[in-house]
């Protein structure tokens, strides 16, 4: 093999008692693209963060450019050729695109005055490196989030970077801004620069790593080329236990629909959708991050009102202006944005679960009957299985699976009809998806109905009963998912 | 010129700006004694001590922290050099009080800096906390008490005119303190550090996103020390120019004054949670808050509502402010959907 | 479930958990000591404490209104206006009342003790309004009010106090109940226990302590935020009311500049209380150590005639920053142990 660009060897780590790496290894060749995958919790950012010099490892070393070094600082890493593009891409929103691309490399210099003039030209070099074309005035906060990425892609690249790590680039872009990307990496390929690309999403893994790494629980598990690697080897490797992928069947499909869509709009992300969802169904919505999917589940659980055609639950008209309304209405949504927008993550794992039932286990002017509250706690850590020693431990102390269970716990014990979920298992690790799955189905056959609104299309053609494609803003595909596969799916989504 | 206007349309300082202009009109329409020389000498002369003050609470802000101690810091600094001076029986000129003074501040200073910067703590309860550090030490330990009479140089410069500006029509004349000089300096310097300086954007990048300030390879503790410690030296020099205005003495005179400089600060256009405004924005916002403070008389007003008027300007520029924000956070939503849909 | 653990680390959890309620007793427990060894006979008398506890209600009760607005993540500046603004009002009605003697009818008092609660709510319910419905910053929305209100007070004074109101109102308030327990604790404990009670075991207090911890979290989650930050709110402004109740009483006077200083000192009090000015957490007990240490320094202090009372700031703030480099020292050590493995 060719001398490898960069080595790591058996690289320990651990934190006070807790180990986070055991003894990894890891391998890239120059101009090589390399995935590294993992589920939460692995070390593969632990490992990220020793690379780059952020981290010191206890033993091991690392090689890198045929220069041989055991603790390095950060700025002699990124003297080396290291760069390492943050899932937040490391931005200023207040500021310019130029004053971004530019403070890096003027500090470098050692710079104490700003000079626009030269900023200026180093801003305007580092975007013609990938052919990227934006106003150098723009604040970065107006930019989206594939720009803002073409941003912090730009300024790694003013280093004569070597090797470029990024950390779960494609989380927020849409399809066609994933492919966009793609070609970059591609580009960068050529110019001889190495990218080492962390992410779980298997289809990334396949269509642009020529080489993979996977790490279990601080160890390395595998290291190959992606030729050789399937989806069951992957998901194998992935959690050390195998499965078997149930496909939906309904059971128990009710006669009468619960919940009706009648050509519901909301000006400036969707309209014209008309649905019928039955209990004992799983329907599955998808389509690109900007086909509106996302503002039609707010829309159905009352975040963001519709302002055109009807709702109707059991035959009856609903207005939904606020979640209260939809809460009353049994219907509970698990959100896309787990963090932000369904945890409250410092509080303990018992006041996440039952805070949207609270009103039902107090008396009629608010005081909490605690002994009912302590029986539900432990009803619903049984019945979901979320592991923790200690329901009053904080939420945080859970892994993205579990905290996941916490919000399904949650809605589950409002006892809703009617269960929609955005993107139920994104940053989920594979051994909780395919039992969050298992669960929704089993949900399902005992009567609840359910929405899946997710574009992970193995995932909706697994799960669901019925599959709806939206295509900006608009119903374009009604499908049976038994009868169809992926590549006709995507050709109605683009 | 329309990109220009364009670009004006989406700041804040025009409109600021405007609403001033517009409330000077109206004390003009009311007494017609508003763009006199005499009063706009008057306001000039009332807003040098919280301009000075103003100017350093927005280089907090903007950082992304709050700053509640500098008047009693500069209370302390002011006291203790007038105390002192007058001790030692100094006959000599402003120069060396300025210094004394100043020195004191960026010892101040550092103190904030010590906790804010190299320890990383909150800064407003840091503040909270060495506001009554300062307050204790000087009323305290140093027994503080009023001064009649202050060092002859530090009178004469209190006293001494720039220039005396007259109403042709009353004959009423108002006095420009040489101290407002001292003010331009202050302006001139920190709109200097702020735009032509790593270390001022990285006050901005430090308000924008501390963490990704830190990788790009800014000094974040040592940034935040050196700017509490200008804090501290600023707000010294405004304290020891109310001092020398007032020709007296009067340790507990500044305090309390802290929450208003932030909201003048804060109706200029500043963002309460940091990263964003400009030196023009807060200097209009301070203005506007001085300008309303002084004119109750020639608004015919009776003074006593003077804290109503501040109190419910302070409410509705705030409240402005809060709903352009809210519709400016929708817009952008709904734009970049329907910019989605053209590009499909 | 804490059955199965081992009592020292049951003991370690609870420490972590009451931090600051540990930190204040050691500090209370040391500075009692200190003033039983060096000035028992003046400060362990029953006057003395007696007067202690007629004291702090005035700031204490400000201060848990400011508490609970912490804990929605916002904060109440406009409580000293509140307080002057109420006890003018009452004082005025009570002056109003008066008969030619100097006495006052027997509904007087009630009567302009339920006017200036009102007042008090009402004052809240325009706050909480302003920071829900308008979305102003807590910070600047209640320094606007704060300066109204108490412009609205000098108006009404016309800058002047309000005095000579029938003494019944003071002595009532000054005496003590059974002749042990003054008036004024009795008043501050109760509405420390009512706010326990709402914090600890109803849906009031589990929802505001979501709504401190993400309000975005909490929309989701069915949370009727803007509800509820009214009437937290409003319960800040019932408490100013019943603080500015016993600040008439103490000076039996009103006037529109009485305690500005409170302001400032009773966010102090609760951040050291261990409340995070950012929202969703603080206990009541931590509050009301911090409270009752103050007063105890304070007191102390003046026993030594030497010591000016003004190093009580001095103590203080000195105080509040040790406490937190402390924390810094010791959170850091803990996030180095257990969190950052998941980074």
């Amino acid at each position: 093999m060719a001398q490898a660009l960069l080595r790591a060897e058996g690289i320990c780590k651990s934190f006070a008692g807790v180990q986070a790496l055991k003894s990894v290894s890891l391998e890239i060749a120059p101009g090589e693209i390399h995935c590294l995958a993992g589920e939460n919790g692995c070390g593969k950012s632990t490992l990220i963060k020793i690379i780059s010099g952020v981290y010191q490892p206890d033993s091991g070393f690392i090689e890198f450019a045929g220069k041989k070094y055991g603790k390095i600082a950060p700025r002699d890493a990124i003297a080396s050729g290291i760069q390492v593009i943050y899932q937040d891409f490391s931005i200023f929103p207040n500021l310019t695109v130029m004053e971004n691309l530019a403070f890096n490399s003027e500090l470098a210099d050692g710079r104490k005055f700003v000079n626009r003039a030269r900023m200026q030209k180093i801003a305007e070099e580092a975007i013609l490196k990938i052919d990227f074309r934006v106003d150098l005035d723009r604040t970065v906060g107006t930019l989206s989030v594939a720009e803002k990425q073409m941003v912090a892609i730009s300024r790694a690249l003013m280093f004569n970077a070597k090797l470029i790590i990024m950390d779960e680039p494609t989380t927020a872009l849409t399809k066609k801004e994933v492919q966009a990307l793609f070609k970059i990496i591609l580009r960068l390929k050529e110019q001889g620069i190495a990218i080492l690309f962390v992410s779980h999403k298997l289809n990334e893994v396949f269509e642009i790593s020529e080489r993979f790494t996977i790490f279990r629980s601080g160890e390395l598990v595998v290291t190959g080329n992606t030729a050789d690697l399937d989806k069951k080897k992957f998901s194998y490797y992935m959690t050390g236990r195998e499965f078997e992928d149930k496909a939906f069947v309904p059971k128990n499909v009710s006669e009468r629909p619960v919940l009706e869509a009648r050509n519901l709009g909301l000006r400036g992300s969707f309209e014209g959708v008309s649905f019928e969802l039955r209990k004992g169904e799983i329907l599955g919505i998808t389509g690109l991050l900007d086909s509106g999917r996302t503002e039609l589940a707010l829309s159905l659980f009352g975040a963001r009102a519709a302002d055109e055609g009807e709702l109707l639950k059991d035959g009856k008209r609903l207005r939904l202006r606020m979640p209260q309304d939809a809460i009353r209405n049994r219907i509970g949504y698990v959100p896309e944005d787990r963090l932000s927008e369904g945890l409250f993550l410092p509080r303990t794992i018992a006041d996440n679960v039952v805070i949207a039932e609270i009103d039902r286990l107090a008396t009629g002017i608010g005081i909490i009957r605690r002994k009912k509250r302590h029986e539900e706690i432990r009803r619903w850590v049984k019945e979901l299985s979320i592991a923790t020693p200690n329901p009053d431990n904080a939420c945080s102390t859970l892994s993205g699976g579990n905290q996941q269970r916490v919000v399904l716990a949650k809605w589950l014990s409002c006892n809703p009809d009617v269960l929609v979920l955005n993107g139920p298992t994104v940053g989920v690790d594979i051994g909780s998806k395919h039992d969050i799955h298992g669960i929704l189905q089993k949900l399902a056959n005992d009567g609840m109905a359910i929405v899946i609104i997710s574009d992970d299309l193995p995932e909706v053609l697994e799960n669901c009963s019925r599959l709806m494609v939206l295509k900006a803003g608009r119903m374009v595909a009604e499908l049976d998912p038994a009868k169809t596969d992926e590549r006709e799916v995507l050709s109605y989504m683009l | 010129m329309q990109k220009v206007i364009k670009k004006l349309s989406r700041r804040n300082e025009p409109y600021i700006f405007v609403v001033l202009l517009l409330l000077c009109v109206l004390i003009e329409i009311r007494s017609g004694q508003f763009f006199t020389p005499n009063n706009l000498v008057d306001i000039l002369s009332a807003a040098v001590v919280p301009g000075i003050f103003a100017v350093g609470a927005f280089m907090v802000i903007v950082s992304g922290g709050i700053d509640v101690s500098f008047p009693a810091l500069a209370s302390l600094s002011a006291y203790a050099t007038t105390s002192l001076l007058l001790e030692s029986n100094y006959q000599g000129g402003i120069w060396l009080p300025i210094l004394i003074a100043v020195g004191f501040g960026a010892l101040l200073g550092a103190f904030n800096g010590l906790f804010i910067g190299h320890f990383g703590l909150p800064a407003l309860i840091v503040t909270l906390g060495s506001s009554s550090v300062f307050k204790g030490f000087m009323q305290g330990t140093l027994n503080s008490r009023q001064f009649a009479v202050i060092p002859p140089g530090m009178k004469n410069f209190g006293l001494s005119p720039l220039f005396i500006a007259t109403n042709p029509q009353s004959g009423l004349t108002a006095r420009m303190p040489v101290s407002f000089l001292a003010f331009l300096a202050v302006l001139i310097v920190a709109y200097f550090l702020l735009q032509r300086t790593m270390f001022g954007r990285g006050i901005y990048a430090i308000g924008g996103n501390e963490v990704s300030a830190h990788r790009a390879g800014f000094s974040v503790r040592r940034t935040k020390f050196g700017m509490y410690v200008f804090v501290g030296m600023i707000s010294s020099l405004a304290g020891l120019m109310r001092t020398c205005m007032m020709t007296q003495m009067h340790p507990t005179n500044m305090l309390g004054m802290e929450m208003n400089i932030i909201a003048g600060v804060v109706l200029g256009g500043t963002a309460i949670t940091g990263g964003a405004g400009s030196l023009t924005g807060c200097m209009l916002g301070t203005v506007l808050i001085v300008v309303v403070e002084n004119s109750m008389i020639l608004l015919g007003v009776p003074t006593v509502w003077k804290s109503v008027f501040v109190g419910a300007l302070i409410i509705v520029g705030t409240g402005v402010s809060a709903v352009q924000v809210a519709r400016a956070n929708r817009v952008h939503v709904s734009k970049k959907a329907a910019l989605k849909e053209v590009r499909q | 479930m804490n059955a199965t653990r081992k009592p020292a680390a049951r003991l370690r959890a609870l420490y972590r958990r009451d931090r600051h309620v540990w930190r204040l007793s050691l500090m209370m427990v040391v500075w009692m000591a200190f003033m039983a060894i060096t000035r028992f006979e003046k400060f362990y008398t029953l006057i003395n404490v007696q007067t202690m506890f007629a004291q702090f209600p005035e700031f204490g009760l400000m201060a848990l209104g400011i508490m609970v607005c912490m804990i929605t993540g916002g904060i109440d500046l406009s409580v000293v206006g509140v307080a002057n603004l109420t006890s003018i009002l009452m004082a005025m009605m009570m002056k109003a009342l008066a008969t030619a003697d100097g006495g006052l009818p027997v509904y007087a008092i009630p009567l302009s003790f339920a006017l200036s609660m009102l007042m008090g709510a009402i004052a809240g319910v325009f706050n909480g309004a302003l920071v829900s419905k308008i979305r102003i910053p807590p910070i600047l929305a209640t320094l606007g009010t704060s300066e109204l209100f108490t412009g609205i007070a000098i108006v009404a004074t016309n800058g002047k106090a309000v005095s000579k109101l029938p003494r019944v109102y003071a002595t009532s308030i000054n005496s003590k109940l059974f002749g042990l327990i003054p008036v004024q604790l009795i008043f501050f404990a109760a509405m420390a226990l009512v706010i326990w009670y709402l914090l600890a075991r109803t849906t009031y207090g589990a929802k505001i302590y979501m709504i401190g911890t993400s309000s975005t979290a909490a929309r989701f989650s069915g949370i009727k935020t803007d509800l509820l930050l009214i009437k937290t709110y409003m319960l800040s402004g019932l408490c100013a009311a019943l603080g500015g109740m016993i600040m008439l009483a103490n000076y039996n006077s009103a006037r529109a500049d009485y305690g500005t200083v409170y302001t400032l000192q009773c966010v102090l009090i609760v951040v050291l209380g261990g409340v995070n000015p950012s929202g969703g957490s603080g206990r009541i007990s931590g509050v009301v150590l911090a409270i009752l240490l103050l007063q105890m320094l304070q007191t102390g202090i003046n026993r030594f005639p030497e010591i000016s009372s003004y190093y009580i700031s001095l103590i203080w703030g000195g105080v509040l920053i040790l406490i937190m480099v402390l924390n810094y020292f010791t959170e850091n050590n803990i996030r180095l142990f257990g969190a950052k493995r998941r980074v």
